[in-house]
């Protein structure tokens, strides 16, 4: 490959490659690279925001109820109608049947917002729905314990939750599941962002007495402990 | 220059060497004569260890010889790199989560980048003292006054975005740590009609918050003692406790990424221009204005002026000290320079307890109606408590001493008496702080003060300032960068009210 020659560092060196000369130009161009990246990760963030958006609009025409569950659609999620047996899904591609229109002022009872990208501001589109009974959130990235904490507006109605595979929980964020007096199933697991999680199930047990408490995936095997016995061993031998 | 010395001593500890220079291998043939291996003279280890080194001093003595001589760029006066800058638009005095949450704010809302210098002054690079770090951490929205509300709301949302507003590129992102537990106040009969109004406020503010009547608290927490309360408040959403040394670290680390110019010194003088004015009484008022500030390196007489626009108070516990620099408080007793600025520090106590029976998860932060709180720490069956002292028996602010005596008098009885659970308990450790306790009424002084024209006040707030932190940051900025309070007004805290005796007060028990 070609290299212009007022890149080249000095006289007598071998001339830089093509990747030692993208570098070099790069690290001249220090700030303008850092206002690029953080120019990309806000487009990140504000494409987030417009997907969880509040749906004012909606609301104002077709009511609460219809708008949580365009809302809910919009982000490939899934619901039922209270009353009704049939789920309304969208596809991989985002493509929903208009017929959810049908039952207007029919309040939501089951969502499934698993694997989408719901964030705080988008809870508030669905805390009209008094009587929701089951909501799924398996694997949402943007799912935090900010998240968590503003689910009590479903305290007397909530009884089954699915948190497993969250990555951003934490345990500071499942203290505040304490408000959900009805809750009947709860499934908290493979969550990353808990540190010891034997010890967090059983205090949430306690908790939530009324509660069945689903927690797959976690390894309780005794690894670190093990690694330090051996050390041991090996000191005692020398 | 001491290379120099050096070289010398050892030409003249060492005889003969301009003699001559005879390395000692007579013991070293590998085969035959093997002689005493070992040599008896205690001046050849010396000599040895001097031609090891002899190659490395002539070459230091080499360099030294050419930086002497003209062309090269060292020079015999060395310039302290920790001294501020000579000259900066913004000083902020104290480094604490105030002072940079208003540094991280100044930047953000600069219009041009580099448009503000500011520099951050903090007295104690260990923060050993500082009220951030030493504090509960806790953050509620039950206040009683709505601009106190409104700060916590704003902080909570501040704190839910934090990656937002403090992530850096390429670093960790912020873990603050935040326990979404709720606050949970108590009230007997005296004050059950307090905490009503307060409620109505709250919920007027847009704070969620619920009230629990006896046997729904009992419902709700089994493990408390329902003896005396009528009425207990209960912070549903955007209130519970988080690690203030991070939020502490995460302003700094992202102010700094922005341009603000750390420096560790002490303030400890000012250099003003007093314009005397004479009102129609004959009474001569003396407004000064700040030229430049005096930071004093730490442990050393080196000290910087640094000429600044704009001072900026947020010394916490020692703001009044700052103020008494200026003359503030030691004018005549009937005029505004005879009122000194009532802030002083307040030493409060923080025990943490181990109780194995105690409350599990849900145990929010519980204050009691005699003032006593705790809440827990960790997942151990660690507990944090402790109890405001009454106005007689503050405790003296010399040092940062715990008294055990202060737990078992004070804290213990009416923690065992509000859970039954606490009477087996067992203190592991302790610490005490400073409150930037605001003698007159208890809430954050903010604003520009009336003599001195351009020191900006943020201090005062008696155990809030951890909390309302990115809000008070932000006012700030706004009311140096655009003149007036855009986002939430908190012109009824300004100096004016303690000019005019009219106290905000808190109609909160604690």
């Amino acid at each position: 490959c070609t290299v212009s020659a007022q890149m080249l560092p000095a006289v007598g060196s071998p001339p830089p490659c093509c990747q030692a000369t993208l570098l070099l130009f790069l690290t001249q161009r220090f700030y303008d690279v850092e206002m690029l990246l953080s120019w990309r990760s806000q487009l990140t963030r504000n494409q987030l925001q417009k997907k969880n958006v509040y749906y004012g609009y909606t609301q104002r025409f077709y009511g609460l109820d219809i708008a949580s569950a365009y809302f809910i659609l919009s982000l490939k999620g899934g619901f039922r109608f209270a009353g009704q047996s049939e789920w309304f899904y969208a596809d991989q591609k985002g493509k929903f049947s208009w017929d959810f229109l049908n039952h207007k002022d029919t309040p939501l009872e089951e969502v499934d917002m698993s694997y989408t990208v719901i964030n705080y501001r988008g809870l508030c589109n669905l805390e009209s729905q008094r009587s929701l009974r089951t909501l799924k959130l398996r694997g949402c990235p943007e799912v935090d314990d900010w998240f968590l904490a503003r689910l009590h507006v479903f305290q007397d109605s909530l009884e089954e939750l699915d948190i497993s595979h969250c990555p951003r929980i934490t345990t500071g964020g499942l203290a505040a599941l304490r408000n959900l007096k009805g809750l009947k199933r709860l499934d908290v697991s493979s969550l990353p962002g808990i540190s010891s999680p034997g010890l967090v199930i059983i205090l949430l047990e306690e908790m939530l007495p009324q509660c069945q408490i689903t927690a797959t995936g976690y390894d309780y095997n005794l690894n670190e402990a093990e690694g330090e016995e051996e050390e041991e061993h090996m000191q005692r031998q020398r | 220059m001491s290379a120099w010395r050096r070289l010398r001593v050892k030409l003249r500890s060492v005889p003969g060497f301009l003699v001559s220079i005879r390395p000692t291998q007579r013991h070293t043939s590998p085969y035959g004569r093997l002689t005493l291996c070992r040599s008896l003279s205690t001046g050849s280890h010396l000599r040895n260890e001097f031609f090891k080194d002899l190659e490395a001093q002539l070459a230091a003595f080499r360099k030294k010889a050419a930086d002497a001589l003209p062309g090269s760029s060292w020079s015999p006066l060395q310039i302290n790199p920790n001294l501020p800058p000579e000259r900066a638009d913004i000083v902020i005095v104290g480094g604490g989560v105030v002072g940079w949450s208003i540094a991280y704010w100044l930047k953000q809302k600069e219009m041009v980048r580099g448009g503000v210098r500011v520099v951050v002054v903090e007295k104690d690079p260990t923060y050993s003292q500082a009220s951030t770090v030493l504090s509960a951490g806790g953050i509620r929205q039950q206040f009683s006054l709505l601009e106190n509300i409104h700060l916590s709301l704003a902080s909570a949302d501040f704190m839910r975005n934090i990656n937002e507003h403090l992530g850096v590129l390429n670093e960790d992102p912020v873990d603050l740590q935040f326990n979404q537990s709720g606050y949970l106040f108590l009230a007997n009969e005296e004050v059950a009609h307090i905490m009503e109004e307060n409620y109505s406020t709250q919920r007027y503010a847009g704070a969620k918050v619920s009230l629990l009547s006896p046997t729904q608290l009992k419902q709700k927490f089994p493990w408390v003692n329902t003896d005396g309360v009528v009425l207990a408040s209960y912070g549903l959403e955007n209130e519970g406790w988080f690690d203030p040394w991070t939020l502490l670290n995460a302003f700094r680390r992202k102010a700094i990424s922005m341009g603000v110019i750390q420096c560790y010194g002490e303030v400890t003088d000012f250099k003003c221009t007093t314009n005397v004015l004479r009102t129609s009484s004959g009474d001569t008022v003396d407004l000064k204005r700040i030229g430049s500030v005096k930071v004093q390196m730490p442990n050393s007489l080196e000290y910087q002026p640094v000429e600044c626009a704009i001072v900026v108070n947020a010394a916490g516990a020692f703001s009044g000290k700052l103020t008494e620099m200026l003359g503030i408080g030691s004018g005549p007793k009937d005029s505004i320079a005879g009122i000194p600025l009532p802030v002083e520090p307040r030493k409060r106590y923080v025990y943490v307890v181990h109780c194995p029976d105690g409350p599990g998860l849900d145990t929010p932060f519980l204050i009691d109606y005699s003032g006593v709180y705790f809440r827990r720490e960790g997942l151990g069956g660690n507990y944090i408590a402790g109890v405001s002292p009454e106005e007689a028996e503050e405790p003296d602010t010399s040092n940062l001493e715990v008294d055990h005596q202060f737990f078992e008098e004070r804290v213990w009885p009416g923690l065992a008496h509000r859970v039954p659970a606490f009477e087996k308990l067992k203190v592991t450790s302790a610490w005490a702080g400073f409150y930037d306790y605001n003698t007159f009424d208890q809430n954050g002084i903010i604003g520009i003060h009336p003599l001195i024209n351009n020191m900006y006040l943020a201090t005062g707030f008696s155990g809030h300032g951890l909390q309302h932190s990115p809000a008070v940051g932000r006012a700030v900025a706004e009311l140096i960068l655009d003149g007036n309070f855009k986002t939430i007004d908190l012109s009824n805290f300004s100096f004016r009210r303690i000019l005019t005796q009219e106290p905000m007060l808190e109609k909160n028990i604690v």
